[in-house]
């Protein structure tokens, strides 16, 4: 019994871990269309420039988490404007290749810079050990990883509920045709939604160094999982991010924990039977 | 009367246009008999040439999905490890007899591939990019826990291949498997060139264009396109067959994303929608790999990824594609 309470905290957890760093892409799928399998790679970013931060600048762990948002965020904004705004309404294809040609690019510069072993964080003592609760012990850092979790939802639910900006977002998801038609400069939100996005990216990489590692593959390896929870999701929504990033970590987890022969297996499994009942992911709208 | 009579005219321009897009040039005869190249010049490569031969025939059954009907695929390694799997396993029962080997993998994988079209057609976009990554990864994940039937990380040891039309034996050069891809290679590419340059390959061409339109027009497109990826998964298994035939041994990595992503790479070197561009594009890819095989595999990555891009933007049709715009020459398609 506490074993499937210990199995269901990790994996939400770790499903959260994956909203963190997916909801970005399905909110920018959502509102430009572009497929971008570079995403990952901005996670990765993220996760290299806190461990530069705190191992050659001295950061403290919790000074290096905006510094990974940030990285990843400025980064972006150079991308857009230089590489992907090429390829708005280009053929899928095209969007698919350049974004992967950028993943391989990522992985041989990281690999450049850092070698391709594992980098550790060192977390600060209070993040570390475990907590008992009713005899069952809950590591500190997945509780403060939730934490984290809920409170970027909060704030992104309240933003995009409530403030102008959001109001923006939504109507250019929602018609974007429409929404240029009101005068809204769509190009612009959707160039801050991609810098927000890829910013999320950056601080789930640099948080998920703790639980998975970093190393120079962490581009390709979470781009599937960054995948699965988007087109499970469904595009452009909060909430089917948040369900199916709650989801595939749940399953992932216990699947590894409880069947560890065919626990991968099973993932892929549901996945494919999601996507042929319904193609538009869980919450898509279109 | 006089309409029925421009009807038929009509219909028999768009015979000869076909008839004209089937003419064979002298390019592509000269193409060919270059291929046969390596038995004189290059004896030392035969063995990569025969890969060669292999991967191309595996990008052009990519090509037939991708470039002509304009279903992307990051899974196509599940066909091609399927017909590896099943020509390794019917050797290992004690048939190792090429030919039937053969064409028992292609159609175990057409078979397979004919089960799946039925949802590959349901789906667009995202959804198609991730069914088919989830099917190529599920199948790998598959192989490697039913590891007591194809060996798992070890992989298979496959007996020796008896010789085609019990004469040819397979040699340690490798005279006989460049030989027998090649062959096979030219008749799927035969094959291929006769589908595109049909009425079939005209309206899969409109499905590539324009989903919608099509059966607007009172074309069947989920019946076209389940055929044509039943067929495209056949003609990679026949490719996985060979790889399995030729070297001997099937591993794990027959499956794996990796090759799924090469395959793609190759064809969009050089370009899509033509039946060339899969074979320049495998030539290219694997030539340039062997001769920048000391180089640590990331830095080789590094500078696929760079191309990617600037084919992407800067050559949208390919490499083929932009030496025929160089060339003056009007696009075919």
């Amino acid at each position: 019994m506490s074993s499937i309470v210990i199995v269901l905290f990790d994996g939400f957890a770790f499903g959260m871990l994956l909203f963190v760093l997916s909801v970005g892409l399905s909110v920018t799928l959502g509102l430009m269309n572009f497929i971008n399998l570079a995403h990952g790679a901005f996670g990765m970013l993220g996760g290299y420039a806190a461990v530069t931060a705190m191992r050659l600048l001295g950061f403290p762990f919790l000074l290096a988490l905006p510094t990974a948002f940030l990285a990843a965020a400025l980064l972006s904004i150079v991308l857009e404007r230089t590489l992907f705004r090429r390829l708005y309404g280009a053929p899928e294809l095209n969007q698919v290749l350049l974004t992967i040609g950028m993943v391989f690019v990522a992985a041989a510069i990281a690999t450049y810079l850092f070698g391709t072993v594992q980098q550790v964080i060192i977390l600060p003592s209070w993040l570390r050990g475990s907590v008992e609760i009713a005899g069952m012990r809950f590591g500190v850092y997945r509780i403060f990883l939730i934490g984290i979790a809920l409170i970027v939802t909060a704030l992104l639910v309240f933003g995009l509920e409530r403030t102008r900006l959001g109001a923006q977002i939504r109507a250019a998801v929602d018609n974007q045709r429409v929404a240029k038609g009101l005068g809204l400069d769509v190009e612009k939100i959707f160039g801050i939604t991609f810098a927000l996005g890829s910013g999320l990216a950056g601080l789930g990489g640099a948080l998920a160094v703790e639980i998975v590692g970093l190393d120079p593959s962490f581009g390709f390896h979470f781009l599937v999982y960054v995948l699965i929870v988007v087109s499970v999701g469904g595009l452009g929504s909060i909430t089917g991010s948040f369900v199916g990033a709650a989801l595939l970590g749940i399953f992932d987890v216990a699947g590894k924990y409880f069947w560890p022969e065919i626990g991968s297996f099973l993932i892929y499994l549901l996945l494919v039977a999601i996507l042929f009942v319904r193609p538009l992911g869980l919450f898509g709208k279109r | 009367m006089n309409q029925a009579m421009s009807a038929n005219a009509n219909v028999d321009t768009a015979r000869q246009w076909l008839k004209r897009q089937s003419r064979w040039s002298p390019f592509e005869i000269v193409f060919w008999l270059a291929l046969l190249l390596p038995f004189f010049l290059f004896p030392t490569y035969l063995p990569l040439a025969s890969q060669i031969a292999i991967a191309a025939l595996f990008a052009l059954s990519v090509d037939l999905i991708l470039g002509y009907a304009g279903i992307i695929t990051l899974g196509h390694a599940m066909f091609f490890g399927l017909g590896a799997y099943a020509a390794a396993l019917l050797a290992k029962a004690g048939w190792s007899e090429p030919l039937t080997g053969l064409l028992f993998a292609g159609v175990f994988a057409g078979l397979i591939g004919f089960i799946t079209s039925f949802m590959i057609v349901r789906v667009q976009h995202l959804a198609l990019l991730m069914i088919t990554l989830g099917l190529g990864v599920l199948t790998l994940e598959l192989a490697n826990a039913m590891s007591w039937l194809t060996g798992g990380t070890d992989g298979l040891r496959v007996p020796r291949t008896w010789p085609i039309f019990n004469y040819f034996r397979f040699d340690l050069w490798g005279y006989t498997s460049y030989g027998y891809t090649l062959a096979v290679l030219f008749i799927c590419f035969l094959l291929s060139r006769l589908l595109v340059n049909s009425s079939f390959g005209l309206a899969l061409r409109g499905i590539r264009e324009n989903v919608k339109r099509m059966p607007a027009i009172g074309s069947d497109h989920h019946r076209h396109l389940q055929k044509i990826y039943t067929i495209s998964a056949a003609m990679a298994g026949l490719a996985g067959a060979l790889l399995a035939q030729t070297t001997s041994t099937v591993a794990l990595d027959v499956l794996s994303f990796t090759r799924s992503a090469d395959v793609i790479v190759m064809l969009v070197l050089g370009g899509t929608g033509r039946l060339y561009g899969a074979i320049v594009g495998a030539i290219i890819f694997l030539v340039a790999r062997d001769q920048l095989a000391g180089i640590n595999p990331q830095y080789w990555y590094f500078w696929i990824g760079l191309l990617l891009m600037v084919v992407v933007l800067f050559m949208p049709k390919g490499i083929l594609g932009f030496l025929s715009r160089l060339a003056g020459r009007r696009d075919n398609d």
